[in-house]
């Protein structure tokens, strides 16, 4: 620590070269916060998917509908806690762009299925009163400023009304709530009932869409989804089931090689980066050689010339780094106020520490070879100006 | 004038090798930022090619009002024959009308790393004739009442288990490839085809997802206008009406918005990097020249020459970074084919596509990072005190 004075000195010697390359750090990093923050959204990192629910789709596709009369026989396998159905509705609020997820289920099963999520008791109650009430999730519902009581108009893109007509008109009669931090992942979904859509939709009456199934024991989730497939083996109605979260992940996966193409955009900005802040460090004790010489005529030994030349580079890469790092999450704050396409992400724990990492082991490649150097310094030859 | 330019400017750029470390910096740094600039573009480029290169002008392609992809929309089994014998539909050679009902159903496929969506379209024997740029390059076309398939090329390239003679099983039943079908790389490539009756029957959906109709000649466009008005004199319909092409091209702007984003944002923050980058290096160059630049100035050089020689350099290095980041993405990416979701909530494979405009377009912010990078330092270059330059060196 004594030493912080002399190295944040030797790190400013030439302002505007330190001033460069900071801001060449700050950008790379802003880049790896962003792109990290966005990987972890696409991976669904900071979704937590682990309620033991299973999903039961046709084999076919899930978007072909399951019938009703799957029901009774799913129900029946031991296990199987509680059995909700729903259906996609494919609802446009206003713009394509205020793009979120609606789906039509029945309130009671709803509600022994996501037993994570709080709906308070009068809230369900009036739900269950009205056909053409919904609740929301919270997420949801501050996204849009809703209130209960809101009339919500949404013109379907797959379910025309009897009469033809896409627009439909629910009332929002509750808003749900995580019951523990991030446990229940539909605060961001919309649900209406599924009586009311049947009835009013002009095609497909009497098909569930895809089974939800809560279990018992968490860990029996593959036997019983095989289970649950080897009963419709060989029918029209084919089912494959699996967890919620694969499920998910497998809607991501489709978009294609994501990771690939973040992680060769970030390769190439930290090679590019190496050589800047490298070329940046060499200069800086190039140039310090007589002094690093007159320091170790003085006494100063070899390790701690050496330490003193890391200990810059470091600070260096850090300062750039957590620079960076604080524009990154600056910025996303204000994407998640302008891109309403998107749900609110943050940088979580793992985005900081690959930062951190990165930060050390950037100061470190560039910091090592200059510093090896100012450690083997002859006196004579460095006094002398002979390089 | 232009002599003491062109004599410094060559000095300078000819000493560039004795100073190569900082000035790889330059080449670097830009490079990396053009090699990501067309790399994301060429991505977004390739998917409007294929998505554009569908369909043809000269067809109309009519959907259930107001949905935005095939895969939602839905008419009625009672509608298709009225639809089929409106006004402005071209008819062949014997009298029918030259439309295909065809239905659009998605089918999950297996590939390596999870199940990717698949459309598989049942098409009517007119729904072939219509389309001369589907060709069967191998096998056989699917017979009707059969329960056979034809896969698109970009398909079998992308998803395993496609290969002529595989077996699919649908609902219950299993389907056989009987053929390969190819379509000029279009969106169609990355489908399935089969009989459009023997999809409704599988499928349970008697109806048809669209019905594309082929327009009355000479002029498509007054048909177009002529089957629109008829579709809407008759209140039975609530269909939408557009050309084959006009429907494809708008498939692909979603997509090709959101990439474009991404490489802005991208880009910029990269070329913010790089110009500090520049800077630092381009300083350097004028501290590397100080004794040189001064001596000039003493012997008559006037600042312009000098200023033009700083500048000069930092282009040469920008242009290079920027020939060498279009070159590595040229190399890496392009014709390498991918898939994504497309808007109809399946696969679309397509190739990067490395175009002559893209490079211009990176080698624009290459100059333009060099111009930036190189004006400041070019500026002190001109205004070094000479004496204490001289007496610096």
């Amino acid at each position: 620590m004594k030493y912080f004075a002399l190295v944040w000195a030797t790190l400013w010697r030439k302002r505007a070269r330190t001033v460069f390359t900071l801001l060449s750090l700050v950008a790379a990093f802003l880049l790896l916060g962003l792109l990290q923050a966005a990987h972890a959204l696409f991976s669904l990192g900071s979704v937590n998917l682990a309620a033991p629910i299973l999903i039961t789709q046709a084999r076919v596709s899930f978007t072909s509908p399951l019938p009703l009369r799957l029901l009774p026989q799913i129900e029946a396998v031991p296990g199987v806690a509680a059995v909700s159905w729903s259906q996609f509705f494919g609802g446009v609020y206003k713009d394509p762009k205020n793009f979120f997820p609606q789906f039509a289920t029945v309130p009671e099963r709803w509600r022994r299925v996501f037993s994570e999520c709080r709906l308070p008791e009068e809230q369900f109650q009036a739900w269950q009163a009205s056909r053409t009430a919904a609740v929301a999730g919270r997420e949801l519902a501050e996204r849009f400023g809703w209130k209960v009581g809101e009339r919500i108009p949404l013109q379907s893109q797959i379910w025309p009304r009897r009469d033809g007509d896409r627009a439909w008109t629910f009332d929002l009669v509750g808003i749900f709530d995580d019951s523990a931090k991030g446990s229940c992942a539909r605060v961001g979904n919309m649900y209406i009932r599924y009586d009311y859509f049947d009835e009013e939709r002009q095609f497909g009456r009497g098909n569930a869409g895809i089974y939800v199934l809560r279990l018992q024991d968490p860990a029996r989730a593959e036997a019983i989804g095989r289970q649950v497939d080897a009963m419709f083996e060989n029918s029209p109605d084919e089912t494959k089931t699996q967890t919620e979260k694969d499920f998910t992940l497998n809607f991501v996966r489709q978009i294609g090689n994501l990771s690939l193409i973040l992680y060769s955009i970030l390769g190439a900005v930290f090679f590019t980066l190496l050589l800047l802040t490298g070329n940046t460090m060499s200069q800086a004790v190039r140039e310090r050689i007589p002094e690093l010489a007159v320091l170790k005529t003085i006494g100063y030994a070899d390790g701690t010339l050496l330490a003193l030349v890391l200990a810059e580079s470091l600070l260096l890469c850090t300062l750039g780094g957590l620079g960076g790092m604080l524009l990154s999450v600056l910025a996303m704050r204000v994407l998640a106020k302008v891109q309403m396409q998107f749900p609110p992400f943050h940088a979580d724990l793992r985005v900081w520490l690959t930062a951190l990492a990165s930060m050390l082991l950037l100061g470190l490649a560039v910091g090592l070879p200059p510093a090896l150097r100012a450690g083997r310094l002859s006196i004579v030859d460095a006094l002398a100006e002979r390089r | 004038m232009l002599r003491q330019i062109l004599a410094v400017s060559s000095m300078s750029l000819r000493s560039i090798p004795q100073r190569l470390g900082t000035s790889l910096v330059i080449v670097v740094g830009i490079g990396g930022v053009v090699a990501v600039l067309v790399a994301l573009l060429s991505m977004s480029k390739g998917f409007e090619y294929t998505l554009k290169g569908t369909g043809s002008d000269a067809r109309a392609l009519l959907l259930s009002a107001g949905v935005t992809a095939e895969l939602s929309s839905y008419i009625g089994p009672d509608s298709v024959p009225l639809l089929r014998e409106l006004p402005g539909v071209r008819r062949g050679a014997d009298g029918k009308p030259l439309a295909s009902a065809e239905i659009v159903v998605i089918t999950e496929l297996r590939r390596h790393g999870g199940d990717v969506n698949v459309a598989l379209r049942g098409v009517e024997p007119a729904g072939i004739a219509m389309r001369p740029e589907v060709r069967i390059v191998e096998g056989r076309l699917f017979r009707p009442g059969l329960q056979e398939v034809i896969a698109g090329r970009s398909a079998r390239q992308q998803f395993s288990g496609l290969q002529l003679g595989a077996r699919l099983q649908f609902r219950g039943s299993q389907w056989t490839v009987v053929g390969i079908f190819d379509s000029g790389g279009d969106a169609h490539e990355s489908e399935l085809w089969t009989d459009a009756d023997t999809a409704r029957s599988a499928f349970g959906r008697p109806g048809a997802s669209g019905v594309l109709a082929e327009l009355a000649p000479p002029d498509p466009a007054t048909a177009l206008q002529t089957l629109k008005n008829a579709v809407t004199a008759d209140p039975r319909f609530q269909v939408d009406v557009q050309t084959e092409r006009h429907y494809f091209t708008a498939q692909s702007q979603g997509f090709t918005e959101q990439i474009t984003l991404l490489t802005a944002v991208v880009t910029a923050i990269m070329a913010f990097g790089a110009v500090f980058g520049a800077l630092n290096t381009m300083y350097s160059a004028v501290s590397a020249r100080q004794s040189e630049i001064a001596t000039l100035r003493a012997i008559g050089f006037s600042g312009l020459p000098v200023m033009v020689s700083v500048l000069a350099e930092s282009i040469a290095l920008a242009l290079a970074g920027g020939a060498a980041g279009g070159a590595l993405a040229y190399l890496l990416f392009d014709g390498m084919s991918v898939s994504t979701l497309g808007q109809n909530f399946t696969q679309v494979a397509f190739s990067f596509a490395v175009t002559p405009g893209l490079l211009l377009r990176g080698m624009a912010w290459a100059l333009a990072i060099g111009l930036i990078g190189g004006f400041f330092p070019a500026l002190r270059a001109v205004r070094l005190p000479v004496a204490d330059a001289l007496r610096a060196g």
